[in-house]
């Protein structure tokens, strides 16, 4: 059973959930700790969503400095997966393991709500369970997720296609489609190799059919899918 | 004449500063000793039109207490670019 | 014979005189209690505000215990009453649920973004200390009408310090009802609920016991914060007060959340022996009640208590209010290994005193003794008053106003019900508070109740808070219970049955007879209720002084209630889902307009009796909605409160805050009740009535069981297409309303308001 790490940083608070959709899955859960030097043999990495140091000064600005972040980043490099949601995507970007940045959101209010993204590609390390264009709806709850980068970048980007996830409007639903202000509608992005994943939505939250639906369960299958694949391969 | 007028607004001193407290926490553990008293407000930049320098100052500082700075919980500085 | 060594002022401390008694908001009774109490001496200015804020009305109820006393408090549910930092029921599975309401309206209305978010702090911390991780916040809100900028800004910053810290500390806000009226201008309320989630036998309360066990301070240091916050809290707002108002508390969410984690540790791991929040008056009443508790004395050494700021006096020390502090007593022996708990969540912990045998509750600073108090009377001997109680002229003549002028037609009467803010969508609030965090809600805020499931059991938890001040205002007793029955109402359209309460008593000054009236009758309500409905009251909060220079607030019994929901999988949604699913009205409709929405919002007169309430009637229809979540038989069900059926029709139809899709409904009030007025049937609030759509094949199965508990079930017609008409017919009458206009007013009414420029100035 592949094993799969949530690094939890001080203010982190959506590391059960994120967990408890591993296992859902059919990984192997593991709770790390920010001050860990080491992923203890973890094959793919979650950083969890919430308020790492409070989101003071910047949010994700001061857990890029925690000890653990050079196993992970040597992790990525190796092409094993990591995926940051919201906070973690916040921190991903700080620690340039993503491009680009997350600023407050254009209405400079906190947001939650459900919102209608697409699936841009299906090859990156937790897409893979969804369709190509596919529209799926899960929450979202952040106060800095407008994603900007360059535009020199942002074209270099789109040409190597890496847009994971954008927000998109389904017709009817009275509510502007980008929740936030984000540049080209971006809710994730990847890297080129599409192993470092980052999202703004909370997928983990939505995972569970009791709750109403488990549509947000496809990522977390594909990133244990992926994780077993490596192991096979290996 | 329009005068360049930078205003600082810092939390009032003796106020819990929640956000400086962890700058201050994390520069100690990136190796920066000796940072004591950190503070974190904003700065905030104007152009405003007005005759003289004391007048751009002084509508400045009206602003500050109308709306730039919480005078519960928020002192300020403004200066006037020569 | 215990030998006392007097204590002395702190030098550099102001002597104690008859205006710095004045200043400290004791009258001569409780001074002269005082003075016998320490043995017919003067007591030190330490001293003196050790008993300003114990027995200031926050901490003493010394004007409404009397009154408390009534409430009903046991039951087989009930694993912890009042009297400790929340109230815990019990659940299947040995599970157990901690929860409290708390009120921070004071510091709400200086500093409204600081004075919200450390009012969740505070009720956060109530719940983790008694052994339970918190799962849940609920809310409820009241402010001044929005066409006020000053009132607009406290509503902004409110909403936002609500959210920010709940939000940062990863707990859901499952719940809350936010109201605008007159009333509330300048005094806003901010009443905050916190449910937390534990073992059984894992509550820990809040006694000190074990002579020679040390006292431990945790979590963030002790700056000159919302100094007597307590007592502050207990005064009338003035000019003057805003004047000499204390430092304002700033909350650290970030903070709480590592303190919420320790605490957890500590209590599960069986480090400690108990453990209080350092809330309003400080290490003062965390101290002094955990000591009265367990009626040992204590010595707190005030120059141990790590400062943010340096010259801080024992008296500045023993009444801060800063945030974010735990105050913890433990064995001498398990010292190390809670610092090392603490250390590993980056949070200190210190010695500051012991648990002492001589009942005494002492204070030193730097070797010299600044406070020393019989413990026990501390706590428990401040005079208790019972105020006069007697209703106005003004509130009797109140009841008797009708509306004058003519009414708008019925479309017209709608449409600007569901524009009023306090009946409009509130997505503009809901948007700014993290309803899903922990993947566990199944039903989060714009419904009746909020709905949370239990990890790995097949129940799930309902929650609301209720309080229509109106009602309380017109008739505190009717309108006491019928808070209650709303709340119990709201779960059991959930399908849970209501299991307890909890309470914010926000009234004006209890000194004024017209005021205690209304708090002394709104509490019988409320005491009569929970007994029909088996609902015991496990705790609370007192919130009196509500008055501005404007006058006292309206009377705001707020309710806290929680519900069982035995199968997760029954739960639905409040709104229409299914064109072609049959309407019905559960409860027998008499048209009753006093004291209505429709009479307040559209035709300008808060008068007329409310409805009575019959508690036999509520508890009927709770079993009916409980009997028809558990067979299945319901697509959406629905309270009638506020702006009576037609209101509830249209929210049926607009949906939820995140709807994709809005129903037309067809309605026919053709052979129904034909006495009442076509304004009764559509805006009438009578109690024990709910909206409920169902298969069309299960209408007959829905009458059966309502037949058989007594409750009405009245067809009133079917869902109709996506997006079309919500159509109303009477006799020879015929209302229409596009769905599709009416959802874009329920959604708008807020931001338009809030579209408009906020000041934090009067002007």
């Amino acid at each position: 059973m592949p094993r799969i790490a949530v690094i939890r940083f001080p203010g982190s608070n959506c590391e059960t959930e994120t967990l408890r959709a591993i296992a859902r899955a059919g990984g192997e859960p593991a709770l790390l700790d920010y001050r860990d030097t080491d992923l203890q043999g973890a094959q793919g990495v979650i950083l969890p969503g919430g308020f790492s140091y409070g989101d003071y000064l910047r949010s994700g600005a001061i857990a890029r400095f925690a000890p653990v972040m050079g196993p992970l980043r040597a992790l990525a490099e190796s092409g094993a997966p990591v995926l940051g949601i919201c906070n973690g995507f916040q921190i991903l970007c700080e620690a340039h393991l993503l491009p680009g940045a997350l600023l407050h959101n254009t209405q400079q209010r906190f947001t939650a709500r459900p919102v209608d993204i697409r699936i841009e590609r299906t090859d990156t390390a937790c897409t893979g369970h969804y369709t190509r264009g596919q529209v799926i709806r899960v929450p979202l709850a952040h106060g800095e997720g407008r994603f900007v980068a360059d535009e020199a970048p942002l074209d270099a980007l789109e040409t190597a296609n890496p847009v994971a996830l954008r927000y998109v409007t389904v017709r009817g639903r009275g509510l502007p489609a980008n929740p936030n202000g984000a540049t080209r509608d971006i809710a994730g992005i990847c890297n080129p190799e599409g192993n470092v994943v980052g999202f703004m939505p909370h997928p983990e939250r939505l995972a569970d059919p009791v709750l109403g639906d488990d549509v947000g369960l496809g990522f977390f299958t594909a990133l244990v899918e992926r994780c077993r694949g490596a192991e096979v391969g290996a | 004449m329009t005068f360049r007028v930078h205003v600082r607004v810092i939390p009032r001193p003796g106020l819990l500063d929640p956000q400086g407290q962890a700058v201050e926490h994390a520069l100690g553990s990136l190796g920066f000793g000796g940072v004591r008293d950190v503070r974190v407000g904003k700065a905030i930049e104007l152009g405003i039109e007005a005759a003289t320098p004391a007048e751009a100052e002084a509508a400045a500082r009206r602003m500050c207490e109308r709306l730039l700075a919480n005078p519960v919980t928020e002192d300020f500085v403004v200066a006037v670019d020569a | 014979m215990t030998v006392m060594v007097e204590p002395q002022p702190f030098p550099g401390e102001r002597p104690v005189t008859d205006d710095v008694v004045r200043e400290h908001k004791l009258n001569t009774r409780e001074y002269d209690a005082i003075r016998t109490m320490l043995g017919d001496r003067t007591p030190t200015l330490t001293e003196l505000g050790i008993f300003s804020a114990l027995w200031s009305e926050h901490c003493s109820y010394k004007h409404t215990k009397p009154v408390l006393r009534t409430f009903p408090t046991e039951g087989p549910q009930v694993l912890q009453g009042p009297g400790e930092n929340a109230g815990v029921l019990r659940l299947p599975d040995g599970w157990a649920v901690a929860f409290k309401i708390e009120s921070h309206n004071h510091p709400s209305a200086v500093e409204p973004y600081q004075g919200a978010a450390t009012g969740v702090g505070g009720i956060l911390r109530d719940v983790f200390t008694m052994g339970a991780r918190p799962v849940a916040l609920l809310n409820s809100l009241r402010f001044g009408p929005l066409d006020d900028a000053r009132n607009r800004y406290l509503f902004a910053g409110v909403v936002k310090g609500v959210g920010d810290y709940g939000n940062c500390v990863g707990v859901p806000t499952l719940g809350g009802e936010v109201r605008f009226a007159p009333g509330y201008s300048g005094n806003p309320l901010v009443n905050a609920m916190a449910v937390g989630l534990m073992r059984a036998d894992e509550l820990i309360t809040a006694r000190a016991h074990g002579v020679g066990n040390l006292l431990l301070a945790v979590g963030a240091r002790t700056g000159r914060d919302g100094i007597h916050g307590a007592s502050f809290a207990s005064e009338d707002l003035t000019s003057e007060s805003e004047a000499r108002r204390p430092q304002v508390q700033v909350g650290d969410p970030f903070t709480e959340k590592l303190l919420l984690e320790a605490s957890l540790e500590l209590i599960h791991g069986d480090y400690i022996v108990a453990i209080q929040d350092m809330g309003a008056a400080g290490l003062t009443s965390s101290s002094a009640e955990m000591a009265a508790r367990g009626g040992v004395g204590v010595e707190l050494d005030t120059s141990a208590v790590p400062t943010r700021e340096p010259g801080m006096t024992p008296y500045e020390i023993m009444l801060s209010e800063s945030q974010e502090r735990m105050l913890v007593v433990a064995e001498p022996h398990r010292v190390d290994e809670i610092r090392a708990v603490c250390q590993r969540w980056d949070l200190d912990a210190t010695v500051v005193g012991r648990v002492t045998d001589d009942g005494l509750f002492r204070v030193v600073h730097d070797g010299r003794l600044v406070a020393a108090i019989p413990g026990q009377e501390l706590v428990e001997g401040c005079p208790i008053y019972t105020p006069e109680a007697r209703e106005g002229d003004a509130a009797v003549a109140r009841r008797a106003r009708q509306p004058e002028g003519t009414a708008p037609d019925p479309v017209t009467a709608l449409e600007r019900l569901l524009d009023a803010p306090t009946i409009a969508s509130k997505r503009w609030v809901f948007e700014q508070f993290d309803g899903t965090v922990r993947g566990r809600s199944v039903a989060t805020p714009g419904g009746d109740a909020g709905l949370l499931r239990v990890d790995d059991t097949p129940f799930a938890l309902a929650m609301t808070v209720d309080c229509n001040a109106r009602h309380v205002l017109l008739d505190p007793y009717e309108g006491g219970k019928g808070v209650v029955a709303e709340a119990a109402r709201n779960i059991a359209c959930t399908g849970a049955r209501p299991l307890g309460i909890t309470d914010c008593l926000n009234f004006g000054n209890p000194e004024r007879p017209e005021i205690f009236f209304r708090f002394r009758e709104a509490c019988r309500g409320i005491a009569d209720a929970c007994r029909a409905f088996d609902t015991p009251v496990t705790g609370g909060n007192v919130s009196l002084y509500n008055q501005s220079p404007l006058g006292a607030i309206d009377p705001t019994p707020t309710v806290g209630m929680i519900g069982l929901l035995e199968d997760v999988t029954t739960a639905v949604p409040s709104h229409f889902r299914a064109e072609g699913d049959a309407i019905l009205l559960l409860g027998r409709t008499h048209g009753h307009l006093g004291g209505s929405a429709y009479w307040a919002e559209v035709l300008d007169c808060v008068g007329g009796p409310p409805p009575p309430i019959d508690l036999a009637a509520e508890r009927a229809l709770q079993e009916v909605l409980i009997a028809a979540a558990a067979g299945r038989l319901l697509v959406s069900p629905h309270d009638l409160s506020d702006g009576g059926l037609a209101v509830a029709l249209a929210e049926s139809c607009i949906g939820g805050p995140w709807a994709t899709t809005a129903f037309g409904a067809e309605i026919d009030l053709g052979r129904h009740a034909e006495s009442v007025s076509d304004e009764g049937w559509l805006f009438g609030e009578d109690g024990a009535r709910a909206l409920v759509s169902c298969a069309p094949e299960r209408v007959a199965d829905l009458q059966r069981l309502a037949g058989t508990h007594g409750v009405e079930c009245h067809f009133l017609g079917l869902v109709g297409p996506a997006s079309a008409d919500l159509e109303v017919r009477r006799d020879g009458s015929h209302w229409r309303w596009p769905v599709a206009r009416l959802r874009a007013q329920h959604l708008d009414a807020i931001p338009r308001r809030m579209a408009a420029p906020v000041s934090a100035g009067e002007d």
